[in-house]
């Protein structure tokens, strides 16, 4: 009889310590209020854990950086799931008024800068911002519609060669 | 925990580096965190910043925001950045020897 012994593998486990975040880029695809921060603020996070962070303004997102816009958006009180209003009523008038002014007064409360004190804030820190083309196109905007504080406005194959290495992050 | 010793100070940390004990910070110790955090030699400006966070953070019993920071400190967000490029909202906090922000403004 042979007895074979076989020496003991010890299987090491060699899971990679994990890398920390180091670029982080962000398209944001809607104009509402509660759609718009966000966005403003993880990237603000971002920057200043010392990521760097890109951001990619798109369709209704392009509203955020709109001047006319900018300083008016709202909250969805219709086809918004989380708002605590039945939607029928979340149509009447004034409805979406209410609820826009309720939320800026408990940012206010809470010392949240507003969407274009957040842009401000994001330009300071090296953020870079930047409009869609196309979007822009569709929406018959052009840059000088937009804040001053837009590093561009450029094609979406663009924002994917300016996101490389980037962890990316569609609102 | 860990104890680290800078400069000859010893001062325990969290394992993200912020000191537990904001009383056993000195500026020698913001010398030597500013050293491994890379934003060594400190300037005038970075002083400006870290005697405002300790003073703040003593009234205010809480780290400050960078919003906060660039409100009060007489220090503007660009600048702050450029002092601090590696991450003014942490490392500011972390040279003066305080706990890490809960603010994410």
């Amino acid at each position: 009889m042979i007895t074979e012994t076989y020496p003991e593998t010890k299987v090491e486990k060699t899971t990679p310590a994990p890398q920390p975040i180091t670029k982080l880029a962000i398209i944001c695809s809607k104009g509402s209020l509660d759609m718009a921060h966000p966005g403003l603020i993880l990237a603000n996070a971002a920057r200043m854990s010392g990521i760097d962070a890109t951001l990619f303004f798109t369709f209704w997102g392009l509203d955020v950086i709109t001047e006319k816009k900018v300083d008016h958006l709202h909250v969805a009180t219709v086809g918004n799931p989380s708002m605590p209003i039945p939607t029928m009523v979340g149509g009447l008038p004034g409805m979406e008024t209410l609820a826009t002014g309720m939320m800026k007064k408990q940012m206010e409360e809470l010392d949240i800068p507003g969407v274009r004190e957040m842009l401000e804030i994001l330009h300071d820190s090296g953020a870079e911002l930047y409009a869609c083309r196309m979007a822009m196109d569709m929406l018959k905007l052009e840059r000088k519609d937009l804040i001053p504080q837009v590093d561009g406005v450029i094609s979406a194959m663009d924002f994917f060669d300016k996101a490389a290495g980037a962890q990316v992050l569609f609102i | 925990m860990t104890t680290l010793t800078y400069e000859g100070h010893q001062v325990d940390v969290n394992p993200e580096g912020f000191l537990l004990d904001s009383s056993q910070w000195s500026p020698a110790v913001a010398e030597a965190i500013a050293e491994e955090v890379g934003v060594a030699p400190l300037t005038e400006r970075h002083w400006k910043v870290i005697t405002f966070c300790r003073e703040d953070a003593a009234r205010e019993r809480q780290s400050p925001g960078l919003r906060r920071i660039a409100k009060l400190s007489g220090v503007d967000m660009k600048e702050l950045y450029q002092l601090f490029p590696k991450g003014p909202g942490k490392l500011a906090a972390r040279v003066a020897g305080l706990p890490k922000p809960t603010s994410c403004v």
